[in-house]
């Protein structure tokens, strides 16, 4: 049971010993509790991995109360199921090797014991995201990684450029989050809860509800579903709100490698396959999800191989591999989307690892311009960039070959325009993927050193601390795909198991007495659910072989992920055409060899082509002009609009309000002044009119008669 | 257990220490100015141990006033000193009790001038905020609420900065205007239901035209005290110059008086006016938040900017109060509760750079995270609890009324929801430019970290801000049952008013049938425009009206 507290509390014990007594410990003392502390809590997410998925029991253990007001409640809690176990697997262990990557990568920067508390509170804050079992908690882990990406990406804070980029992430990540929060709101609305276990069971019999919104009455699922995955455009920069993650690589590069690589920016695929019951429901947010996850991945490809900066290539590269997990989710296929979102953890923290690796031997250099010809020099930093490249382009038997092509598969066998745009896209972005990943590899490691003699003599190969977390990484990115390639997608559709995928319900698992409290909702519905089902009842008794849910995605994935038969896509994606399979390896291999044509065998080629494509290339060397277009749009205008309002604050609002005010009584006083002159004459002449006007007011005189009468004096006397 | 009368020792107590103040008697001005501060800081910190045992002694599941204390005050005329809290209140009274001494203990330093006065001013100030959140008699709350205003004058006024005067006089006047208006509102009150008593007229809901008409006078005042849009443009200037300690109360306390008399006089009291206004309330609300959180975007002066940042905060309070849902509710007296720790501590963290470097200017500054570590990690929480993140108390309030006002209106969601956007870069970009980026100012960079004094100004309120953001149970547990009591009379009013509407129609439906023709009268009950004012005269003749009119004329 003690696990169940372990994985999740240690970060954050780690985080708080570290940040409240750094300076007592010493950065040493608080290096050696963060990463202990990770190792705990790595070790415990493992053990969960065998009893939670393997075991085949997924529970809740409930916590505290957190806010309660009326209907409106939200607890904390921890949810164990298969997602979230997988989740907190990838994050611990790549969190794991960032951190004792760190101790090394930082071992020069004189706040390295803050650096690791804020790796940890990270960490922590990740682990609430994908144990929670409510919107408002998950909302909480989701703010709260952007709170400590925040803090990490300005670690350098007397950088201008770090701070701009915090803030960035920050303020662009909150557009997304204002979808999120409405998102949570209008589940609120429509389910009458927040909590998943409510939402999920209420999903069917809302299937045709429309609700008011904005005076629009719409379908309420799909507004739901596309409330919610506004926050996930911003926190997984998919396009339009991506533009805070190129310059989030300001940051150290340990912090890329974790929040915007392997982690965080998949909080948003994570939080679509977390709702997949309600997503398989609204197809019209399916529908958006597929073409921006689509368009993203091709839009990114392109902008990553104009780009000379090594992280930012790597970063481009993310985004673009984000868009294949969201056109993934937007076909049904979640599973596909999470098999990809784990080998992409490793394999891509492994390239950022790498690529600080060569930083930090380059000192502190990050254009690649100035790099080249050093791979002898660093062998196994080489070796390693090779193995994440390998994974990323989904060469055979490679992690990323398993993922990245089921990807593709699926959006092939969706067999819907927007599965046919996502294959095609996929498919375009797949080259580019290959052609940039060997850019980077021949433009840093091959060719003739560029960098000036001093920092080519300094080249030098990383200490122990910070490769070992490397070959870490680098058996995930190999052999992490084919292992678990049956137990994430494999296994036929089988009517039998998929309707007990579909139904059966995250319960206390027997003899657990722990959770019952908090489990009587999900347990009314199990019966509701068993009722319907009779048939799978005897689904329990197949566990016997633990190995089982290794070789089935239905027993993997329990009910964690629930897919309507008719859009099981994984199931159709084991069928398509030999030349879907196939296709993208080959496409791979074009890119590869492109890349060896343009960088080393004729090194004039991709100038001669910039120039030749000049418009183009601009277009993707300028990223698409997202930022000057925002700039124009969005921060010059609040800018100015700021400014005109705190100009309308005074000018209008004073002046005509208190200052108006003040005088104008100031005037009518002087005036007034005015009759007290103290000249008999005056008063008495005043008095005078006064005795007239109030005469006239009281006696009942005809003005109007008083009006012909001059009148018709007037006419007389012409007359 | 109701045997102390604890609301009006904590009342009164403050006062018992001007007394002190004002008998200990010293030639030497070090001397006396030692001996006020040291009585102030006593006299509030028991006042602040008594509310302390208020909340331990406080009755959670209660709904109605607990504490209450009656004694005749005009007898002849029914008035009476009548005192009690109930959950709604409670915490307004903590939290003025335990703002106070940290506030005096913010001005040991930095108040170098007349501090004996001072500290019998904020006594005063004291003692009159904690009365005004238990009156319960609208003229004990009228004395109360009204009399904050001239200690507050003079504190600004006496020990501001440049500007003192201008802004003094104006957030006296501002705030004058609206209470005069609610002061005829109240007369008129009285004089129709009867009672000056708080509960009984929130039973007793004047009719709908009336009620329109008083409530516009009673939101004058509350509107102005929020500040809610476009009134608000006393409160930066009240802010930039008062000191710190006045700057806290003022954003703590006093801006809560206008959400609390939302909640005490217009949403009980008149119920169909205020659903009538709710939309105008709602729009108002959603333009301060958006207007305000741009324009301390742009500041320069790190007061004003967060001056500017409690109208925007406050703007979720109106919000949440009018949308008379348990959610939307609760979130508002949440915030409201939230932001007078968080802003409260703000203005604190202001002053603690103020008083280094004497400057308000954010250029000034810069780097500070240097030479200012633990200021900077306290700067970083309040900085996070005003931009409302999760796990702060800002995020509990915030959402809690935005969750009220989904259910009510959608439209009005998406703009105040922009909130979380536009809320979050002007701290972010003011931290920036104060704490982070390089030392470009020498003096700036020498300045020395948190003192231990500072440390524990800022250590309670830190540690409430957290707790709260974790756990807000403690507040809504007992804010809860008042607030459903809040909501039934609410509804109960709303009732009662379509009830005396249908009899209303009724009545002129009867009236042709018997009189054989179309009145004038029918059609004039029918087509009743909203904003009808309210003629006593309109109905004379109709002898058979269903409820009966006391004309205030007669």
């Amino acid at each position: 049971m003690t696990f169940e507290y372990l994985v999740v509390f240690a970060p954050l014990l780690g985080f708080l010993i570290s940040f409240l007594f750094g300076k007592k410990i010493g950065p040493r003392g608080a290096q050696i509790v963060t990463c202990g502390m990770m190792f705990v809590a790595c070790f415990s997410a493992i053990s969960l991995f065998f009893s939670v998925i393997l075991g085949g029991s997924q529970y809740v253990v409930p916590l505290a109360e957190w806010i309660s007001s009326d209907f409106f409640t939200a607890n904390w809690a921890l949810r164990f199921d298969t997602l979230s176990v997988v989740m907190m697997c990838v994050i611990t262990i790549v969190s794991t090797c960032v951190h004792v990557y760190s101790v090394g990568y930082m071992s020069h920067d004189p706040h390295r014991a803050r650096f690791m508390s804020y790796l940890s509170l990270f960490t922590f804050a990740m682990l609430m995201l994908v144990s929670a079992d409510n919107l408002l908690q998950l909302f909480f882990g989701w703010e709260g990684v952007g709170l400590a990406s925040y803090l990490l990406i300005g670690f350098w804070n007397s950088k201008d450029s770090a701070n701009s980029a915090a803030m960035k992430a920050f303020i662009v990540n909150r557009v997304g989050d204002f979808g999120l929060a409405l998102g949570i709101m209008a589940c609120f609305v429509v389910f009458g809860s927040i909590s998943f276990e409510t939402i999920f069971a209420g999903v069917e019999s809302k299937q045709d509800l429309t609700v008011n919104f904005l005076g629009f009455d719409v379908h309420a699922l799909t507004l739901i579903g596309l409330l919610l995955f506004t926050g996930a455009v911003g926190k997984s920069a998919q396009l339009g709100l991506h533009t805070w993650l190129p310059d989030a690589m300001e940051g150290p590069t340990p912090v890329s490698a974790l929040i915007h690589a392997a982690t965080m920016v998949t909080a948003g695929v994570f939080l679509v396959a977390r709702f997949s019951p309600l997503y398989e429901y609204a197809p019209i947010a399916l529908m958006v999800i597929t073409v921006m996850g689509a368009c993203t991945a091709l839009v990114a490809a392109t902008i990553g191989l104009t780009q000379f900066d090594i992280k930012r290539v790597i970063a481009y590269s993310t985004m673009s591999q984000l868009g294949y997990m969201f056109f993934a989710l937007g076909v049904s296929a979640y599973g596909a989307a999470i098999f990809h979102l784990m080998t992409h953890a490793f394999f891509k923290a492994l390239l950022f690892l790498g690529a600080g690796s060569v930083i930090h031997a380059m000192s502190d250099e990050q254009d690649m311009r100035k790099m080249g010809g050093i791979w002898k020099k660093i062998p196994f930093t080489y070796a390693m960039m090779w193995i994440g490249s390998l994974a990323l382009a989904g060469v055979p038997f490679f992690a990323g070959y398993y993922s990245k092509d089921m990807i593709i598969e699926v959006a092939y066998a969706d067999q819907s325009w927007f599965g046919d745009l996502a294959f095609v896209f996929g498919i375009l972005a797949a080259v580019l993927t290959a052609f940039y990943s060997w850019r980077l590899i021949l433009m840093t490691f091959h060719g003739k050193p560029r960098a000036d003699k001093h920092v080519m003599d300094h080249v030098h190969e990383s200490p122990f601390v910070m490769t070992a977390p490397l070959v870490v990484l680098a058996i995930g990115a190999i052999f992490s795909g084919a292992v678990f390639y049956n137990g994430f997608v494999g296994g036929h559709h089988d009517a039998h198991h998929g309707a007990a995928a579909i139904h059966a319900e995250v319960t206390p698992h027997a003899g657990d007495a722990h959770h019952d409290g908090a489990m009587d909702e999900a347990d009314a519905h199990h019966e509701m659910a068993a009722d319907m089902h009779h048939e799978d009842t005897a689904h329990d008794d197949e566990h016997h072989d633990v190995f089982e849910a290794m070789k089935d995605r239905n027993l993997f994935w329990q009910n964690s992920i629930q897919v309507l038969p008719e859009n099981d896509t994984v199931d159709a994606a084991h069928s398509v055409p030999f030349w879907v399979k196939k296709l993208p390896i080959l496409m791979s291999a074009l890119g590869i060899a492109l890349a060896y044509i343009f960088y080393l065998v004729t090194p004039s080629l991709p100038g001669l082509f910039s120039q030749a494509f000049k418009p183009v290339h601009s277009l993707f060397f300028r990223k698409w002009y997202f930022d000057e277009l925002y700039d124009y749009i969005f921060v010059k205008n609040t800018f100015r609009l700021g400014r005109w309002f705190t100009w309308s604050d005074r000018r209008i609002i004073d002046r005509f309000g208190p200052d108006g005010f003040a005088n104008a009584s100031n005037f009518v006083a002087k005036m007034a002044s005015v009759f007290q002159s103290g000249y008999i004459y005056q008063y008495a002449f005043v008095m005078l009119i006064g005795l007239v006007a109030a005469m006239l007011w009281f006696a009942p005189l005809d003005l109007g008669a008083i009006w012909d009468g001059l009148m018709n004096f007037g006419k007389e006397a012409a007359e | 257990m109701f045997d102390l009368p604890v609301l009006s020792l904590m009342t009164f107590l403050p006062l018992v220490g001007v007394l002190f103040i004002i008998s200990v008697r010293s030639t030497k001005e070090d001397v006396s100015a030692r001996n006020a501060k040291n009585t102030a800081l006593f006299t509030s910190l028991f006042t602040a141990a008594l509310g302390l045992y208020l909340a331990l002694q406080f009755d959670p599941a209660e709904a109605g006033y607990q504490f209450v204390e009656r004694m005749d005050w005009f007898p002849s005329l029914g008035i009476s000193y009548y005192m009690g809290v109930d959950g709604i209140s409670l915490f307004f009274v903590l939290l003025s009790a335990f703002l106070v001494p940290i506030c005096i203990l913010a001005s040991w330093h930095s108040i170098k001038t007349r501090v004996k006065e001072f500290m019998i001013a904020f006594l005063i100030l004291e003692s009159l905020m904690i009365g005004t959140f238990c009156a319960l008699d609208i003229f004990l709350f009228y004395v109360f609420f009204e009399a904050v205003l001239i200690p507050m004058f003079i504190i600004i006024g006496v020990w501001g900065g440049a500007r003192r005067v201008y802004s003094a006089y104006k957030f006296f006047l501002y705030t004058l205007l609206g209470s005069v208006l609610m002061l005829v509102a109240m007369l008129v009150l009285y004089v129709q239901v009867g009672s000056s008593e708080i509960p009984v007229l929130m039973e007793n809901p004047v009719v709908r035209d009336l009620q329109i008409w008083l409530w516009l006078a009673v939101f004058a005042s509350f509107a102005v005290k929020m500040p809610m849009w476009p009134v608000h443009t006393w409160l930066p200037d009240a802010h930039v110059e008062a000191p710190t300690a006045g700057s806290v109360i003022l954003a703590g306390v006093l801006l809560k008086m206008g959400g609390y008399g939302f909640l005490r006089f217009s949403l009980p009291m008149f119920p169909e006016a205020s659903e009538l206004f709710a939309p105008m309330v709602f729009w108002l609300s959603v333009v301060a938040i958006i207007y305000t959180s741009l324009v301390a975007l742009v500041q320069e002066d790190i007061k004003k900017l967060i001056a500017y940042s409690s109208v925007a905060h406050m703007g979720y309070v109106t919000l949440g109060i009018f949308t008379a849902t348990t959610q939307g509710i609760e979130g508002g007296i949440f915030q409201m509760i939230s932001h007078g720790l968080i802003s409260g501590a703000l203005f604190l963290s202001v002053g603690v750079i103020y008083d280094r470097l004497h400057t308000r200017e954010i250029a000034r500054y810069g780097g500070i995270v240097k030479n200012m570590p633990k200021y900077a990690t306290v700067f970083m929480i309040l900085m996070l609890g005003s931009v409302g993140l999760p796990g702060t108390s800002g995020f509990v309030g915030e959402f809690l009324t935005l969750v009220g006002i989904y259910q009510v209106d959608t439209l009005v969601t998406l703009f105040a929801a922009t909130g979380l956007i536009v809320g979050a870069p002007y701290m972010l970009y003011l931290y920036r430019r104060v704490v982070f980026g390089k030392q470009v100012n020498d003096d700036a960079a020498k300045m020395p970290d948190l003192n231990f004094r500072e440390i524990s100004l800022f250590v309670p309120l830190v540690i409430m801000v957290i707790y709260f953001g974790f756990f807000p149970g403690y507040i809504l547990d007992r804010v809860n049952p008042s607030v459903d009591r809040l909501i039934t009379i609410y509804e109960a009013g709303l009732q009662k008013g379509q009830m005396r509407e249908a009899a209303l129609m009724e009545a002129a439906a009867v009236k042709p049938a018997a009189g054989g023709a179309v009145s004038v009268e029918t059609q004039n009950v029918d087509t009743v425009p909203a904003f009808a004012p309210y003629d006593p005269n309109e109905f004379t003749g109709n002898g058979d009206l269903p409820m009966p009119i006391i004309n205030y004329n007669e």
